[in-house]
């Protein structure tokens, strides 16, 4: 049985926008899985279905094997949600937030009392228990959000953009607590903007663009599946002009800084052995984006993981691929 | 941050999560009204003190009699019972659109409780705040009036239904209200009204028959009189006739609160 299974799933707004056009989705349970898209994709939306503050046009979803059209309170205890926007009661503290959370979840009070503490201290909001949560800070009131999600403990945690705003301290933090509680068994669906930390987390991903999936697969095939990357090669002694290194596309960005593009055919090792030929000593090199970023912004400008166009409403490349445009190339 | 949540693995009783859903509601609306006292409480018992002091005392002494009682005799049920209907109307109007606007209905929303533990839940809320601003009234009646129950069984049920009717009609001025403007607009044009023309004040016996036909369609009317029998054994109306008309406006007031969740309606797109 999978955490969550769609099919078919459509939206259609009152002012005629199509928000989803025919999602079908497969969360295994346990899994840690990245849901990615560019603003107004549809992630929002999908969630909402999900969790019942949206009403679908058409298709089916069912979480942990609940229908939501028949089974809608059976489904909904199954799931905990930390949505984008911040929405708690601004005039009541985190204490009081998370106690009666619990009890919409028929979590009696004096269990809500003792998970409270538990949580609020593991996210670092216990002396801040009786504070006013409008007096939070934003990090605070993210981690208030993922406390108050896990208060009756649910089985699927829907997480959407949970560390946008927040500095990079306590994302990683969050991180690692996510990690954890995702290894006890808990399936997380997450959408962020931070890419990195789709990369870092996620095991397997779709990305929806235009109201459609556009890619799903493992995380470690989707990466493997880039077929350029970009490096960026700081060098000790400024050059004048981009080096000609026949088969690469070279661009010098400034006199100390060297951009190069890696097809996965080539290797590093030849690139170094043709500056170091050159006179050009390297003295760091790093990814100019991650490489999830790369694929994202490939698949959302139609282009395909390997640079090739994606059929509408496939979640596959298409089959014929096509070369690449050369821009701003001055060797 | 260190480790944690274990995924429920034991069956919910959903009959279990409503019930305690419900009381959550419950209390967490009356936290509201005990932590803002001075907006939810006050007001209502400094208004009373006011309409006694200056239509009891002053003005009543001039007036005489009224259905065979001190003028203050007669509209202290009317001034009770007109506290309630706008608390319990205010409380959950100003509750449920404040957590509209601020989306923390979404807590609510995601959560297993059905639409009609929800709306039950608010409507308590309304009823409680209804009680209490009723007892505060009442006291201050006390100090000014003598109050004897007539019967207390019929007291208690107009409270409460009136109370039940109203709190669900604030729920459903919440749930269609877009901006602050139409959380007011139903109190201050229409409550006002048909609670100032629904006997607090007078005995409908005193109009002209164009008038008194007119009241008959008031439904606060009928409210006031059932709850005025109780204390006073007098009613322009038939107390039985007013309880069948309040409790089917609690339920029909419910259904249509109950529907409009289910479909939606100001609450989801």
């Amino acid at each position: 049985m999978n955490a969550l299974s769609v099919r078919g799933l459509t939206k259609t707004y009152g002012n005629g926008v199509e928000a989803l056009r025919g999602i079908d989705l497969d969360v295994e349970r346990g899994d840690f899985f990245a849901l990615l898209g560019p603003n107004g994709a549809g992630k929002t939306t999908l969630i909402g279905i999900i969790t019942s503050l949206v009403n679908k046009t058409g298709g089916t979803a069912s979480v942990f094997g609940h229908d939501i059209d028949r089974e809608l309170e059976a489904a909904k205890a199954c799931i905990g949600v930390v949505p984008q926007e911040i929405n708690f009661n601004m005039f009541e503290t985190p204490f009081t937030i998370v106690v009666n959370q619990a009890g919409f979840y028929g979590i009696p009070r004096t269990v809500a009392r003792e998970r409270a503490e538990k949580y609020l201290r593991q996210l670092q909001l216990w002396e801040r228990r009786n504070s006013m949560s409008r007096g939070l800070s934003g990090g605070m009131k993210r981690r208030l959000m993922i406390a108050r999600a896990l208060m009756h403990e649910p089985r699927l945690l829907i997480l959407d953009e949970p560390t946008a705003g927040v500095d990079i301290e306590i994302r990683r933090s969050m991180w690692d607590f996510l990690r954890e509680i995702n290894a006890r068994g808990t399936t997380i669906i997450l959408t962020t903007h931070y890419l990195e930390e789709a990369e870092t987390l996620c095991r397997n991903i779709a990305i929806i663009n235009g109201g459609r999936i556009v890619e799903r697969d493992r995380m470690s095939s989707l990466l493997r599946r880039l077929h350029v990357e970009t490096f960026v090669f700081n060098l000790r002694t400024p050059l004048a002009v981009a080096p000609a290194l026949p088969g690469y596309v070279t661009t010098l960005i400034d006199d100390h800084t060297l951009e190069v593009e890696v097809s996965k055919e080539e290797n590093l090792n030849d690139i170094f052995a043709r500056l170091s030929a050159l006179g050009i000593e390297v003295l760091s090199m790093r990814n100019k984006v991650n490489r999830l970023e790369e694929i994202f912004m490939r698949l959302v400008e139609g282009r395909g993981a390997h640079g090739e166009p994606v059929r509408e409403g496939s979640a596959q490349p298409a089959a014929t691929p096509r070369t690449r445009a050369r821009v701003g190339t001055p060797s | 941050m260190s480790s944690v949540a274990q995924p429920a693995a034991v069956p919910i009783r959903l009959s279990v999560v409503r019930w305690v859903g419900f009381r959550t509601i419950v209390i967490r609306e009356y936290g509201r009204i005990i932590r803002i006292w001075g907006q939810t409480i006050v007001p209502s018992v400094v208004t009373a003190v006011l309409y006694f002091a200056i239509f009891g005392s002053l003005i009543g002494r001039r007036v005489g009699s009224m259905g065979g009682f001190d003028y203050k005799q007669y509209i202290a049920p009317g001034l009770i019972m007109m506290s309630v209907i706008t608390n319990s109307y205010g409380n959950v109007v100003a509750s449920f659109f404040g957590a509209k606007f601020g989306k923390h209905v979404e807590e609510l929303l995601v959560s297993p409780l059905p639409n009609w533990v929800i709306v039950g839940g608010y409507a308590a809320g309304g009823l409680v705040r209804g009680l209490l601003v009723g007892a505060a009234v009442t006291v201050v009646s006390l100090v000014f009036t003598h109050l004897h129950v007539h019967h207390l069984l019929v007291v208690l049920m107009a409270l409460l239904l009136t109370s039940l009717t109203f709190a669900l009609a604030g729920f459903l001025n919440a749930l269609f209200a877009k901006n602050f403007d139409q959380v007011n607009w139903i109190p201050a044009f229409v409550l006002t009204q048909l609670t100032y023309f629904g006997g607090v004040f007078y005995s409908v016996s005193l109009l002209p028959p164009w008038a008194r036909s007119l009241s008959y369609a008031n439904p606060i009317l009928y409210m006031v009189n059932a709850f005025r029998f109780g204390f006073l054994g007098v009613s322009d109306v038939d107390v039985g006739g007013a309880f069948a008309l309040m409790a089917a406006a609690a339920l029909v007031l419910y259904v249509l609160a109950v529907g409009l969740m289910n479909r939606g309606t100001g609450i989801r797109e």
